[in-house]
């Protein structure tokens, strides 16, 4: 198959429209290309997050979507492209959660002191204690609901506990952009729907530009205001009706996808017959959640 | 506050003297304060234990306990050797230490897969090296008196003209550790999201081996190469089972650090009329004992604490 065509058919796609400018970017992304070990693992990549939306980061495993977050974050350099986080300060005024978070349960950090280290974890010497500081930690853990495990080692919270406390670390320090890499993954559907309806609040009533990555879109659905697909380095985006679409998705992949509505989720299965390529049924397939 | 100094008036302060006195006499052995060679013992083993303390804190949180039990270890190699050239064995305590913890820094000691290669192939070198330079040491000095003193310290034998050294690298030790004691701290949470925020994971991790190889050449010098992981560890581990709070268990392991070092002075020499008599028994033991004592019985506290909820 030839990359060419189909890059661009999925920038001059009318989805494309959706990712366009504004004047309330926080971020821009303009041909963002990397290369790891040789192989091209994002390509072209552009779009833009705007202040109070949330959008989703949609892609199997393996598309690229910590990789485009690692590039967002400055932590890897693109092999080509631009990555603009608008205002002063850009470096901390994102704010992270990142995917893998192991811990040791024994770790003598409470949740409440993670949390004062979203403050001034970057600085050096040892922090002064004040009613102040107090204070806004007790608060950002009231705010995404951590103050009743405040006290708790960290390492010893549930995996719910500790997407919450991460979260309330990213916010703390009021940043524009917010990035998540995965927060849903551990978490069952009630947690998951909590922590999604958080974050959605967040990003309206604080005015932040919120991105969550997923490899499952459906309990983004409701909440999200657009959607960055991501296929074998490509990337479509626009609002999820724009973009979740056979003949969008099709483009993307470069063969022949079918997008299914039931029982109001959306499925996203390979095509009959075609040039499916028997090289990627992984991304694929419907169960993986 | 009051309270208690109203009780006060009510003591007889005459017979609680001799009391405590007569207590005193039974635990201290006469002479134990005004002996210099204690003095000095007190002073350097507490500069030592308080940085070994604070230091260890880092070093469990980090998982890198085997990497200060190699680093000591090494230490040996150092010793001997600068007891070869006719050095203080300070000087060779720090040197290879330093030299050691940079070589698993180049190996890749702050990978989490690395970690345990690059500590076993810096390990089994000083190994190797110490085994030469003790051999030659016995060979070319013709007694053996040292060997033991560097492989299990003796920290009687010091002299009071090694403290300003001892509390100046002490000082660096420390120095570097509360500099970087907000991105460390971040940073043993999550490289990830200390990286994120513009932390220079890799350097921080490397300046804190560095305290850590300084601290461990201290241990080594004070309660020798073999024994001193236990200081360096032991205390941090009780304190990590009692609290919660990073800098309370920085603080307490210091704390106990201190105690265990300071008894186990007082145990040693008391020991000097235990059979057999006139030899003393050696101090680290005492120390390294007391720690474990002190460890195990966190533990039972931590749990005891777990169980009423
Ligand atoms: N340092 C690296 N060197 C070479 N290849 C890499 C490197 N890091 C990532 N990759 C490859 O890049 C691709 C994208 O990885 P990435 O972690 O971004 O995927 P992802 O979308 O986050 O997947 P998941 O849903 O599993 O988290 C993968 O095929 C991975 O093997
Ligand atoms: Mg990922």
């Amino acid at each position: 198959m030839s990359d060419q065509p189909l890059t661009t058919l999925a920038q001059s796609a009318p989805v494309s429209a959706g990712c366009g400018g504004g004047e309330e970017n926080v971020l821009e992304l303009a041909g963002v290309t990397v290369e790891l070990g040789g192989r091209r693992i994002l390509d072209d990549v552009a779009f833009s997050l705007r202040a109070g939306e949330l959008t989703g980061l949609i892609g199997s495993n393996g598309a690229g979507k910590t990789t485009l977050i690692r590039v967002i974050l400055g932590l890897l350099a693109p092999t080509a492209g631009s990555v603009t986080v608008s205002g002063p300060d850009a470096r901390h005024s994102v704010g992270y959660v990142p995917q893998k978070f192991m811990l040791d349960p024994d770790l003598p950090v409470r949740a409440r002191d993670l949390v004062a280290l979203g403050i001034d974890g970057h600085r050096l010497g040892v922090p002064r204690p004040s009613r102040e500081r107090r204070e806004r930690v007790e608060r950002m853990l009231d705010a995404v609901g951590a103050g009743k495990f405040a006290d708790a080692r960290i390492g010893r919270l549930s995996g719910g506990e500790q997407q919450r406390v991460l979260i309330a670390h990213a916010l703390i320090n009021q940043p524009r952009l917010l990035l998540l890499d995965e927060p849903l993954a551990n978490l069952d559907l009630r947690s998951a729907r909590e922590v999604v309806d958080l974050l959605a609040r967040i990003a309206r009533e604080q005015r932040i530009a919120v991105m969550i990555s997923a490899h499952e879109m459906n309990a983004l659905l409701p909440v999200m205001d657009r959607v960055v697909y991501l296929a074998d380095g490509r990337a479509a985006c626009g609002r999820a009706e724009d973009v979740v679409r056979a003949d969008v998705l099709s483009r993307l992949y470069g063969h022949r996808v079918e997008v299914i509505h039931a029982a109001g989720r959306v499925l996203v299965v390979a095509g009959e017959g075609d040039d499916a390529e028997p090289s990627h049924p992984h991304h694929l397939d419907p169960e993986e959640h | 506050m009051t309270r208690s100094l109203h009780t006060r008036t009510t003591w007889t302060p005459r017979s609680t003297e001799t009391a405590v006195h007569a207590l005193l006499r039974a635990i201290v052995e006469p002479g134990f304060f005004a002996d210099g060679a204690v003095q000095t013992a007190a002073a350097l083993g507490g500069v030592v234990a308080v940085v070994a303390g604070l230091i260890g804190v880092f070093t469990v949180i980090r998982s890198q306990a085997f990497a200060g039990h190699a680093l000591s270890d090494i230490g040996s190699a150092g010793g001997s050797s600068a007891y070869l050239v006719g050095l203080a064995p300070l000087w060779g305590f720090v040197g290879i230490s330093v030299l050691a913890a940079a070589a698993m820094e180049r190996i890749g000691v702050q990978r989490a897969r690395g970690r345990d290669v690059a500590t076993g192939i810096v390990l089994g070198v000083g190994f190797a090296l110490a085994s030469l330079f003790l051999y030659l040491g016995m060979t070319y000095h013709n007694g053996s008196g040292e060997i033991p003193t560097i492989l299990f310290g003796s920290v009687f034998t010091l002299s009071a003209a090694e403290l300003p050294l001892v509390i100046g690298l002490g000082a660096v030790a420390l120095l570097v550790a509360l500099t970087l004691y907000r991105p460390l701290l971040l940073a043993s949470v999550s490289p990830e999201l200390a990286a994120a925020r513009g932390v220079r994971v890799r350097l921080v991790g490397a300046a804190y081996l560095l305290a850590l190889a300084i601290t461990v050449a201290l241990c080594d010098l004070t309660i020798g190469a073999i024994l001193s992981t236990a200081l360096l560890v032991g205390p941090a581990a009780a304190a990590l089972r009692l609290t919660s709070r990073p800098h309370r268990a920085a603080l307490l392991a210091a704390a106990i650090s201190l105690a265990c070092t300071w008894l186990g002075l007082l145990l040693a020499w008391d020991s000097f009329y235990w059979p057999p008599l006139r030899h003393g028994w050696p101090v680290s033991f005492f120390i390294v004992t007391l720690v474990l004592i002190v460890y195990l019985a966190a533990g039972a506290l931590a749990r005891g604490r777990r169980l009423r909820g």
